[in-house]
Parts: C-alpha cells; sequence; structure tokens
C-alpha cells in the first residue's frame, strides 16, 4: 500500500487567482467568464448595429458613401447583411443570455461553487472569442465577408468563384461558426451537467428558479443542434476546399461549367435548418425563464403555473426540433413534409400560448413594481406576443410562399427572435447589474432607455410588415429605382429614421452601465427583495459564491406574498416553520 | 367552534415547497462538496462519466448528420451533361483490406484499455489520497496508446491505398463519404490519445489515485465508444452502399 499526496480538489474546487491574467483573462471562475462571455456580445451587438445601419442609410441613400465601406456595391450590402445576422444571431442572442448570464448565474441560484467542469468552461469562453475574431477578419481579406447570408445557404456559399466575398471570407465564415459550435457544444455539456449533479441539498428539480430550467433546456437544444451545424460546416469546407460534391450540383459560375455532380443545394437546407430552427429557441428560451422569474418577482406574486411553464418550455424546446422545414416551403420540398411541418410549427403556438397565458395570469391582481428590469419583461411579452402572432402566418405554405422572401419575415424574426430576445438581456443587465458590480444602474437613465427602445422598436419593425405585405423584397441592396414600390419609399425612410433615433438610445444603456459601474448607488444584498439563492449571498459575491457557507433549500423559488408571512417574500433557504392564515 | 385559522407551513398551499429538503429526486449537495472535509471520489466519477455521456450526446449528432447525408447524397441523381440525362454518380467504394486489420486493432486496443481502466480503479481505496499497489500500473495505458496509434497510422495506409486506386477524395461522393468518415472517426480517436497521454502524464507524475482513476475511466469509456463508433462506421461503408 503506497500513499499518494493527497490534494483536496474535485473536479471544480480552485483557490481563488491572484494574479490578473489568472483572474481576470484565463478565469476558471464561473462568474469571470460570465462577465467576459456578456463584454464580448456586447461588442458584438455594437458591430452588428453599427453594419445595419450602414444597410438602413445605403436603402434610402444608395449613393452616399459610407464611413469604412466608401460607396456600397450591391455585394458590399451582402455581405453587410450577412456579417449583421451572423453576429447578432450566433455572438450576441446565443452568446450572452446563456453563455453570459448562465454562466454568472447558473451555478449560485442552484447554490452549486462553480460550473461542473470550469476548464472546460474557460475553453469555451476563448474558443468563442477566437471564433468572433476570426469572423471579423472576413472584413480585412481579399474580397471581404461572403455574401450568402449568415444561413450559408450552397451552392453560392460552396464556390469560392461565386462572388468577390465568397473566397477567403467565405472559409473565415464557416472556420468561425464551426469553432462557435464546438465552444458551444462544450458549453452545453457544462450547463446540462451542472444542472443535473451539482444542485445544492433541498434543489429538488421542481424547485429551480425557471431561469435554470430555461439555461438547463436551452442547453439541451444547443447539444443537439450544434453538432448538427458543426457537420454541415465540415461537409462545406470540403465541398470548397477538396472538390467534394455535397451540397454543389452540376453548375455553370461565369460561363465555366465546375468540377462538382449530382450535390444537393437541399442537403444543406435541411442540415442548417435542423440547426437553425431550434436556434431561435436557443436564442429566445433562457428570455422566457428571466422573463418568468421577473414578472413573479415584481408582481409579489407566485409565477401562476410553475409546473406549466416547466413543461411548455420542454414542449417547445421538444417542437423545435420538428419544424425545420417551414423554413424550407420556398425550396421544393414535398407537399406531405410541408404540411406536416405547418401542423407541428402551430402547434408550438399551444406552449407559447400558455407560457403568455401564465406571465399575464401573474400579473393579474399583482402589486405591480414597474422597475427597469420588470418594464423590459413587460416589453418581452409584448414582443413576443406581437412578433409570434406572425409566426402562424408564416407557418402556412400558401401564405409563407406569397411571404418568403419579403420584409414580413424580417419584421416576424427580428420582433421575436432578435428584439425580444434582446429585451431580455436588458431585463437581465438591470436585474442582476447589483448583484455583479455591487450598484444600482441609474433608474432615470434606464426608464429612458426603456422607452426609446421599446417604442423604436415598434416604429422599425411594425411598418416592415406592411412593407412586405407591400412585396418589398428583403435582400435587395436598394429600392430607390424599382418601380412598383416606389410609393413605400416614404415608409422605408421613416424605418431608417427609426433606426437612428433606437440606435441612438442605446447608448444612453451603454453610458448606464459603465457609469453605473462607478459611480451608481450602492446595492445591498437583496435589493429586490427577491427570494432565490444568489440574492442570499454578499453583493458582488464572494469567490466560491456562498463564502463556504452551504445553503440548504427548503422552498420553491417564487414564494411571495404568503399570507401570514412577516415579509412578503420568503427566501429558499429560509429554514424557518411559520404560522400563517390559511 | 372551529378555528378559521389553520396553522400551516409557508408554501403548502404552493404544492411543492415542503419545509423539509426532500429525501428524494431533489439536489443532494454535490456543488460544494469541495467544501467539505475531503473529495468524494465516487462524486468526482459519477460526475466525470455524466459529462462524458453528454458530450458524446453531442459527438453522435455529428456523426448521425452524416450519416444522413451519406444515405440523402446515396439516393441523388445527377446531370451528365454530354447525354443530357441524370444518371448515378454513387461508385461503390472497395474498402482496403487493412481496415479489418485495423479494426482488430482498436478492438483489442479496447480490451487494454479496459484492463488500465480497471487498473486504475483498484488502486483507489477507501482513505483519499491513498492508493493501493505501490507499482505504476502504466503499462495497459502505453500499450492502448500504442494500439491506437497503430490503428491511425492503419487508417493513413487505407488512405493511401484508396488514393492509389483510384478513389481520391473527390472522385465520387462515395469516396468522400470515406474520407469523411474515416477522418472525422481518426480526428476524435486523436483526442482519445491525447487523453491516454494526458492520463499517463498523471500516473508518471504520481497524482493521487483518485485523480488517475477518474482521467482513466472516462478516457476508457471515450475510447470504448470510439472504438464502437468505429465498428458502426465499417458496417455502413460496408453493408450501406
Amino acid at each position: 500500500m503506497a500513499t499518494g499526496d493527497f490534494v483536496a480538489h474535485s473536479a471544480h474546487a480552485h483557490a481563488a487567482p491572484q494574479s490578473f491574467i489568472r483572474k481576470w483573462v484565463f478565469s476558471l471562475d464561473h462568474k469571470v467568464i460570465g462577465l467576459q462571455y456578456y463584454f464580448l456580445a456586447l461588442t458584438a451587438v455594437f458591430v452588428g448595429m453599427f453594419l445595419s445601419l450602414l444597410m438602413r442609410i445605403h436603402l434610402i441613400w444608395p449613393n452616399v458613401s459610407l464611413p469604412l465601406f466608401g460607396e456600397m456595391k450591391p455585394e458590399t450590402y451582402l455581405s453587410l447583411l450577412t456579417m449583421h445576422g451572423t453576429i447578432m444571431v450566433f455572438f450576441v442572442l446565443t452568446t450572452a443570455p446563456q453563455g453570459g448570464f448562465g454562466n454568472y448565474f447558473l451555478p449560485i441560484q442552484i447554490g452549486a461553487a462553480d460550473m461542473a467542469f470550469p476548464v472546460l468552461n474557460m475553453l469555451s469562453f476563448w474558443i468563442t472569442f477566437v471564433a468572433f475574431m476570426v469572423l471579423l477578419a472576413a472584413f480585412v481579406v481579399t474580397g471581404g465577408p461572403p455574401l450568402h447570408g449568415w444561413t450559408g445557404y450552397a451552392p453560392l456559399s460552396a464556390l469560392p468563384s461565386a462572388g468577390p466575398g465568397q473566397g477567403p471570407g467565405a472559409d473565415l465564415w464557416i472556420t468561425s461558426i464551426a469553432l462557435f459550435c464546438i465552444g458551444a457544444l462544450l458549453s452545453a455539456l457544462n450547463f446540462i451537467t451542472t444542472t443535473l449533479d451539482m444542485r445544492v441539498k433541498g434543489m429538488s428539480m421542481m424547485r429551480m428558479p425557471l431561469t435554470c430550467w430555461a439555461w438547463f433546456i436551452t442547453a439541451i437544444l444547443g447539444l443537439l443542434a450544434f453538432g448538427v451545424l458543426f457537420a454541415a460546416g465540415i461537409l462545406l469546407l470540403l465541398d470548397r476546399n477538396v472538390g467534394t460534391s455535397f451540397f454543389v450540383p452540376l453548375v455553370i459560375v461565369n460561363g465555366q461549367i465546375t468540377a462538382h455532380r449530382g450535390g444537393s443545394p437541399l442537403l444543406w437546407q435541411h442540415l442548417f435548418w435542423f440547426f437553425g430552427h431550434p436556434e431561435v429557441y436557443i436564442a429566445i428560451l433562457p428570455a422566457m425563464g428571466l422573463c418568468s422569474q421577473l414578472v413573479s418577482v415584481f408582481s409579489r406574486k407566485p409565477i401562476f403555473g410553475y409546473k406549466a411553464m416547466v413543461y411548455a418550455m420542454l414542449s417547445i424546446g421538444i417542437l423545435g426540433f420538428m419544424v425545420w422545414g417551414h423554413h424550407m416551403f420556398m425550396s421544393g420540398i414535398s407537399p406531405y413534409t410541408a404540411f406536416a411541418m405547418s401542423v407541428m410549427t402551430m402547434a408550438i403556438g399551444v406552449p407559447s400560448a400558455i407560457k403568455t397565458f401564465n406571465w399575464l395570469g401573474t400579473l393579474w391582481h399583482g402589486k405591480i413594481r414597474f422597475t427597469p428590469p420588470m418594464l423590459f419583461a413587460i416589453g418581452f411579452v409584448s414582443l413576443f406576443v406581437s412578433g409570434g402572432i406572425s409566426g402562424p402566418f408564416l407557418a402556412q405554405p400558401v401564405l409563407d410562399i406569397y411571404l418568403h422572401e419579403s420584409y414580413f419575415v424580417i419584421a416576424h424574426f427580428h420582433l421575436i427572435m432578435g428584439v425580444a430576445s434582446i429585451f431580455g438581456i436588458f431585463a437581465a443587465t438591470y436585474y442582476w447589474f447589483p448583484k455583479m458590480f455591487g450598484r444600482m444602474m441609474n433608474e432615470s437613465l434606464a426608464r429612458w432607455h426603456f422607452w426609446f427602445t421599446f417604442i423604436g422598436t415598434y416604429t422599425i419593425f411594425m411598418p416592415m410588415h406592411y412593407y412586405g405585405m407591400a412585396a418589398g423584397l428583403r435582400r435587395y441592396s436598394q429600392s430607390t429605382e424599382v418601380a412598383y414600390i416606389h410609393n413605400l419609399l416614404p415608409l422605408q425612410k421613416f424605418i431608417t429614421y427609426a433606426a437612428f433615433v433606437t440606435i441612438a438610445g442605446q447608448f444612453i444603456f451603454l453610458f448606464n452601465l459603465f457609469w453605473s459601474m462607478r459611480h451608481g448607488e450602492r446595492a445591498s444584498d437583496n435589493p429586490w427583495e427577491a427570494t432565490t439563492l444568489e440574492w442570499t449571498t454578499t453583493t458582488p459575491p464572494p469567490h466560491d459564491n456562498f463564502a463556504g457557507h452551504t445553503p440548504v433549500v427548503y422552498h420553491g423559488p417564487y414564494e411571495y406574498s404568503v399570507p401570514g408571512a412577516p415579509r412578503d417574500y420568503v427566501m429558499q433557504t429560509d429554514p424557518a416553520k411559520i404560522a400563517t392564515v390559511a | 367552534m372551529r378555528s378559521l385559522f389553520l396553522i400551516v407551513a409557508i408554501g403548502e398551499p404552493r404544492g411543492d415547497t415542503g419545509i423539509l429538503p426532500p429525501r428524494l429526486g431533489g439536489g443532494d449537495g454535490d456543488g460544494r462538496d469541495d467544501y467539505d472535509s475531503s473529495p468524494n471520489f465516487e462524486k468526482r466519477l459519477r460526475r466525470a462519466r455524466l459529462g462524458l455521456l453528454i458530450g458524446l450526446t453531442g459527438i453522435l449528432m455529428i456523426f448521425v448528420s452524416f450519416t444522413s447525408a451519406y444515405i440523402v447524397r446515396q439516393g441523388l441523381p445527377t446531370f451528365d451533361p454530354r447525354t443530357n440525362t441524370m444518371v448515378r454518380d454513387w461508385l461503390p467504394v472497395r474498402l482496403p483490406g487493412i481496415l479489418l486489420l485495423n479494426t482488430l486493432v482498436l478492438l483489442i486496443s479496447s480490451v487494454t484499455m479496459e484492463l488500465a481502466r480497471r487498473a486504475a480503479r483498484a488502486q483507489v481505496s477507501s482513505i483519499p489520497g491513498v492508493s493501493v499497489g505501490g507499482e505504476m500500473r502504466i503499462f495497459w495505458l502505453l500499450l492502448t496508446l500504442l494500439l491506437g496509434l497503430g490503428f491511425l497510422r492503419g487508417q493513413w495506409l487505407a488512405w493511401l491505398q484508396l488514393t492509389a486506386s483510384g478513389f481520391h477524395v473527390a472522385a465520387s461522393p462515395s469516396s468522400s463519404f470515406v474520407y469523411l468518415l474515416t477522418g472525422m472517426h481518426g480526428a476524435h480517436l486523436a483526442g482519445a490519445i491525447l487523453a491516454l497521454l494526458v492520463a499517463a502524464g498523471a500516473t508518471v507524475l504520481r497524482k493521487p489515485a483518485e485523480s488517475r482513476a477518474v482521467v482513466v475511466d472516462v478516457t476508457g469509456w471515450y475510447w470504448h465508444s470510439m472504438a464502437l463508433l468505429w465498428v458502426y462506421i465499417l458496417c455502413l461503408l460496408k453493408f450501406v452502399r
């Protein structure tokens, strides 16, 4: 028998680092990694917004010389469109809600000291960071970024000779997406293991805050979806660089027959959308979980139908994998397949409606506190309904064939997938900022930010629906000289002006964020009088989250206005058996 | 007169908020066991295995996607511009015989890996940090490593043989899939070899028996999974053509 060195470290235990590099750069602490994800997403969202503004300017003033890009050619417009979509979908909507807030708060909300695999967690972030850099590198290579949109449809994406951005720029785009997939898969692994295996004593699955459920289900979706996109990306890289024909049929480019034979562009679409539709829920589920949390906290009522909310999210997750074909009604799929996909898509309306009614049921007769996070949560519900209501229209093939290439689709998915999720990110920022930085954000500025963003969003995207119904086509670089929509040019101008104002409003948020870090009012440990575990620890949380103390959970996460209780909320860790009036 | 006031525990009206932590189905506080007195080997092992299982699900989805593409692509006709007709371009690939030898090598390596896994597990005693058996049981690990490298070398030779027989990567969609599936499997096995090196390093550096056992255990299960995956790929290439 031999004695080995005894090291009392489990897989996730690590001492608080002292050096700057280990503390803030290559950190293993889930809180620091969460912040890293958050600030990466913050950088990305401003890059993405800048690109969208350039597109909007070009749409109404096509001859204006733009900063960094000069006089814009149609292909430049398409490359901006590609980069805007890719940055926003992957590096903002997927990164901030899950990587940012999920990383920071999942372990604390379930009472763990860290994620299950801290080293993998750090790797996930740095792979995502490298993926972002690789994507941005497409701006500086010959030909610039690719033209094929964030969906990367083949054969355009598979042929380097198909356009100016389809050379190295497209290779960088695919590489970036493949790297992102690896980071997302590692992250999903960590989230699922942490949720299943690291809950503190008393924290049954059905006592988890709905935020944790949302991150958990999102991670499962990511685990099943990103592998498929990764596989598709590998096939696409081989088609481009090795001469295989997975996605490319016999095509003629610039008068030359290419060497490819027999590949199927539809195969790419199937693989892409098998990932792409769950991706919509990857973006929005965390916001749903957070919205549920906030509506309960600031209505001072238990969430209406906790279990129904959980099952609704699970149903949305499962159904989300059965509807990818509704993105392909225009692509030539069997009418029977289209019918099945259409029915399944409309079925998603059922759990979505359950969630919406439960949010409204929670608000009903609540003692509502209209704090900035609550405003954004209510804004989320509003956008979710407004954006979701056009979903059943597009789910029907006969209508989709008319609307698919129009701005109607742009308006639909920006409302429900884009801005609704962004509202979730804003709500999360205002809600958890005190816990993350120990100070409150300025409330007046936050309210100004909310109204700018809320009204701005509707003024941008509601007219876009009408523009689409009037057959305003998406992906066209300019519409000023197209006769049949000439009368709608004032509408396009209005949308661009609204975009200017709304984007300007985001600088209020940016200022508030950084100003409040140093000058905001000091936050108490539980400024919102909420019940979940993150509010039981100090502000900001210590390295091990609970300063060596092990919390034990006795209650569900939404014990508000309990009759007879001394306060209108009962912390999850409160062990007291208190006499109440039935 | 019956009192209008009932004494109830907070949370009872909500259904799932009993005053005491549930005995079954709840969190068991594993997330904070590092602040207890000692690392719990069984819990660490369980967590690592769970992580591996979830990771393997992600890898499985990659190969499910390839399989789906394989079957779809197989059934697609292609346009022949010389004859203006649709023709089939799926040429069945004659798989090199060395693949069978490689399979044998990989299966044997799975056996040696299992022996290494059991040996590492046997070194863990009931007292944390104390290992049973002083000699470094690295033999099975090194043998597995050699067999794994031998398998990869064999796969490379199979590629060379395929190219020599005219089935280069873009010659036919069928040959493209042979290179794709073998290449992706090889890349994943290379990851397992890296993990083996880490496990061997942990043994050489005399890391705690628990740490060694956890690394070797998950590497072992990953290795077995890759062996199983290879058998599946070989069957797919051999019989679904």
